[in-house]
């Protein structure tokens, strides 16, 4: 008796194989890297990496290797995190022109492993630095501004059809329509239907004015949320990917909210403010008409709008935009050939570039103006409670005589600074934010902290792994130590399985980990403890291995399920850290219940099975 | 054979005596959470927390001075772990959703000093974030708490179910009072852990139960209270061994885990040896007054058990 038939040994054989190729490239370091890429024009070659090399031979720091990857970028390795700091700090002061750096952690996997698809964890960023920031997208401005660009629309279609309405205007998450009479009212919800049969409309008179209020349906309200939640990924995703940085993470997270991962990334500060930055740039032309003196009065000329230049000269240009920001497809920062100053080259779409190019056609030798155009958030405290307010800065930042036609391609220049130009190209290469944003939750982790982490983490498992295991060993002999080898392999599986999901390992899920050595051994004490039992009462060796694992099943089972139960809905409803824990806490308890139940078993089986024993080593 | 030698004990004897120790416990438990409550940490009140590091030993009083002198008044200044290392905490007030406030602290800390100081952390949650957190965290122990007392009451009989579950509210309650006494800060970490506590608490009690089932069914003389008995005296060695590795671990955890793992095994300390000591006495002292019988058990279909006898 107590024989495993083939194929379940043959099974476990296979589960512990696939289990140690799964885990292994997690036994190779994880290296402290620079990722450079080439600035713009900058192509990466071997000469770079001969370039790179000398800048850090001069500073002094050593460098683990460098080597070309994916064709277009360079990794260079450094044995530790301050090391590769210094690195960094030494390439940008003599290379920032040339390459961008982005901090990276790479693992020293081979070639091959990494070509069968076999890779280590994902370290979390409280194990290897980085930024996580959680932003609030702002969906009721989404909907009011969707209502706002509605109005225009409704104002047209009324004066087409000659329909006269007293007022129109936006109260609220609704546009709210007065009329002379109740006729006219009707004709005019009828015309303003038409084109949007979504619009949820309410009819009410009060004395002399008739009322119409349209709403937009609650699934036009839920699509415009979902657009602009997208788009704000988008936006996001793309201005990450400006910003150079390895590996970048940028998820949804519920309703409204997105979450954004930077590995390495160690300037919150610089992040936070291309993030938030909502600059984008409008084109129109100068009223030369009308009186700017007038407009300042107050009296502004219809059709006209006054706006400010950059040193308070007032001027009025046309209310028509030629083009907007959301039809720049491409944007570079670069200095004026002929006076040297900073400038922003533009790229427009097909639509863009058609209206630009009828524009200047028809207005050759006449002044445009390009406005610059930015959110800026400020939080004051009123009454001890922060009031957040968004003010709309609308400056001309130039103005210049057409001297001749043209379309898709322009330069726009009167920018402050080259790092302003830099920063405004960035925007408006990434597109514009749909909805307005607000940082609600950051974590910056420093490198040395994370190292110090895994360092404490590995250390804290080996020293509890230890204890357990001699514990075992003296306590149970043999048994003992097949309990120490099946605990062994739970944290192979463990990682394995974390490996193979793509989950990431954070310092909580290490706790986790350790949480499950203690727990996992729970199971063969179960076990062994009614084995001793069993013998106890007589029964023979044989006997008493088959009903200790029997009798144990339900107990381990039970007590297995009740904690797994709470390890989902720390999963469920956890953010961050806890989820990472009841990553690996659910991982362990269901790997431990086959280790600590099968692999041992089959274990004990293989070598006492079918033998005659007197007595057992447990 | 080495096996700990365990005397026959008549643990439910004393079960008045342990209640009325819990009972005492549980209301220095509850006084201090109500009186003092919990040292709420940054997940859940909101503001913000930088973690810096000097690289010699540093005077508290200066990083003071250095933070005032740059105009922040309400910081609040802790050693960290080692001498070199700082927690500063700032408000919610203040911390409102300003980007910059975290870079404008290291410029202040950085004004007096010739070597800079090396920003290790910084965290900032904001109020609105903070309030969820502390709602889904209510939830994520609610909804547990239920689905556990679901299972046990379908694995076994009500009695049963209602004993588990006062344990290990007796557990988590004695673990919460434990930080709201020391006013040890309280945060997400520690929140997981009260709740692998309530797991690992019930996982023990399980056990016990499980036997106690077992004993009903087989052993057909004795009160309720020698069976009760029997069963604890047959676990009490895989109870002791199996706290004795959790608690080995936790410890390793506790002491070499790091600064940011410290309230965390904390957590899971109390809760491993209140977890032992409520399964022996608790747990079944309450099954058998709500009147747990022979026949409460018997009526339940009698499961499969193999005695493993060919």
């Amino acid at each position: 008796m107590n024989r495993y038939p083939l194929w379940k040994n043959l099974l476990i054989v296979g589960v512990i194989l696939v289990s140690l190729v799964l885990a292994w490239p997690n036994l190779y370091s994880q290296d402290p890297s620079i990722e450079l890429t080439g600035a713009r024009g900058v192509t990466v070659t071997d000469a770079s990496r001969a370039e790179i090399q000398a800048v850090l031979e001069t500073a002094g720091v050593p460098l683990k290797n460098i080597a070309l990857r994916d064709g277009d970028k360079l990794l260079a390795r450094f044995a530790n995190a301050s090391e590769q700091l210094r690195g960094q700090e030494a390439i940008e002061q003599a290379l920032s022109t040339r390459y961008r750096t982005a901090l990276t952690l790479a693992a020293d996997v081979p070639r091959w492993m990494t070509a069968i698809g076999l890779k280590p964890m994902n370290l979390g960023l409280d194990l290897r630095g980085g930024i996580h920031v959680v932003i609030d997208v702002d969906l009721e401005a989404a909907l009011e501004q969707a209502l706002e660009r509605n109005l225009a629309d409704m104002r047209t279609q009324l004066r087409d059809k000659k329909i006269r309405y007293l007022t129109l205007a936006r109260e609220g998450e609704q546009v709210v329509a007065t009329f002379n009479d109740a006729e006219t009212r009707d004709a005019g919800v009828k015309v303003l239907t038409r084109n949007a049969p979504d619009l949820v409309v309410m009819t009410s008179a009060s004395g002399e004015r008739f009322l119409a209020q349209l709403s937009l349906s609650p699934t036009e309200q839920r699509q415009i949320k979902n657009f602009a939640l997208e788009q704000n990924i988008t936006t996001l995703r793309n201005r990450v990917n400006a910003l150079g940085i390895a590996e970048p993470s940028i998820a949804r997270q519920g309703e409204r909210r997105i979450v954004v991962q930077l590995p390495g990334a160690q300037d919150p500060g610089r992040l936070k403010e291309i993030l938030g930055a909502t600059a984008t740039l409008e084109y129109r032309l100068v009223d030369t008409e009308g009186s700017v003196a007038a407009a300042v009065e107050g009296k502004v000329p219809v059709g006209s709008k006054l706006y400010y230049e950059r040193d308070g000269r007032p001027i009025l240009l046309k209310r028509r935009v030629i083009v907007t920001g959301d039809q720049i497809t491409d944007a570079a920062a670069g200095f004026d050939n002929q006076s040297g100053t900073p400038t922003v080259f533009v790229n427009l779409d097909g639509q863009g570039a058609r209206r630009m190019r009828d524009m200047t056609s028809e207005n050759v030798g006449k002044p445009m103006a390009v406005v610059f155009i930015e959110n800026r958030t400020t939080t004051s405290m009123v009454d001890g409670k922060p009031v957040k307010t968004t003010r709309k800065v609308e400056e001309v930042i130039s103005v210049a005589t057409i001297r001749e036609p043209f379309g898709a391609r322009f330069q726009t220049t009167g920018l402050d600074s080259s790092a302003e130009a830099h920063n405004t190209a960035l925007l408006l290469r990434s597109g514009a934010l749909a909805a307005p944003i607000q940082i609600v939750e950051e974590r910056t982790i420093g490198p040395s902290l994370g190292q110090d982490n895994i360092d404490q983490g590995l250390f804290s498992v080996l020293i509890g792994l230890g204890l357990v295991v001699v514990f075992m060993g003296v306590y149970y002999r043999v048994f003992g130590m097949i309990a120490n080898a099946v605990l062994l392999l739970n944290l192979v599986m463990i990682i394995a399985v974390l490996g193979a999901l793509g989950a990431t390992l954070t310092m909580p899920g290490i706790a986790g980990m350790v949480l499950t050595i203690g727990m996992a051994v729970d199971a063969n004490v179960l076990i062994f403890e009614r084995i001793r039992e069993e013998i106890r009462i007589g029964n023979s060796p044989q006997a008493s291995i088959a009903a200790g694992y029997e009798k144990a099943l339900s107990s381990i089972i039970d007590a297995n399920v009740t904690t797994l139960i709470a390890a989902l809905m720390l999963f469920s409803f956890g953010t961050g850290p806890v989820k990472g824990f009841a990553v690996t806490l659910t991982i362990g308890l269901i790997t431990s219940m086959f280790t600590a139940i099968s692999c041992s078993r089959a274990a004990i089986n293989a070598l006492y099975g079918g033998k005659r024993l007197k007595t057992l080593p447990v | 054979m080495l096996a700990i030698r365990l005397p026959n004990l008549d643990f439910l004897s004393q079960r008045q005596r342990a209640l009325r120790i819990s009972a005492v416990i549980i209301g220095i438990c509850l006084f201090s959470l109500a009186i003092f409550g919990l040292n709420r940490g940054l997940d859940f009140t909101g503001g913000t927390l930088l973690e810096i590091s000097y690289q010699t030993p540093v005077d508290l009083a200066a990083v003071r001075k250095s933070l005032s002198d740059g105009g922040f008044n309400n910081v609040m200044v802790q050693q960290f772990g080692t001498p070199r290392d700082v927690l500063l905490r700032i408000p919610p007030v203040d911390a409102s959703n300003d980007a910059q406030l975290s870079q404008r602290v290291m410029q202040a800390l950085n004004a007096p000093n010739a070597t800079p100081v090396e920003l290790r952390r910084v965290e900032f949650v904001g109020p609105q974030v903070g309030k969820e957190l502390v709602e889904q965290s209510g939830l994520a122990v609610l909804f547990s708490v239920i689905g556990i007392l679901i299972y046990v009451a379908l694995r076994f009989e009500w009695r049963f179910s209602v004993g588990a579950v006062v344990a290990t509210i007796h557990d988590a309650i004695i673990t919460l009072g434990v930080f709201s006494l020391l006013q040890i800060d309280f945060d997400l970490n520690v929140l997981a852990a009260v709740l692998t506590v309530i797991g690992y608490s019930l996982n023990d009690t399980i056990v016990l139960f499980d036997r106690v089932r077992e004993n009903f069914r087989k052993v057909r003389k004795g009160t309720v209270l020698d069976i009760m008995n029997q069963s604890v005296n047959e676990t009490m060695s895989r109870t002791i061994i199996t706290a004795g590795t959790v608690f080995l671990v936790v410890v390793a955890l506790y002491l070499f885990g790091g600064e940011s793992l410290r309230g965390f095994s904390l957590a899971l300390i109390i809760g491993v040896i209140s977890g032992t000591y409520s399964t022996i006495y608790i747990a079944s002292a309450t099954a058998v007054m709500l009147g747990v019988s022979r026949a409460d058990l018997l009526r339940t279909p009698k499961e499969a058990l193999d005695d493993g006898r060919p």
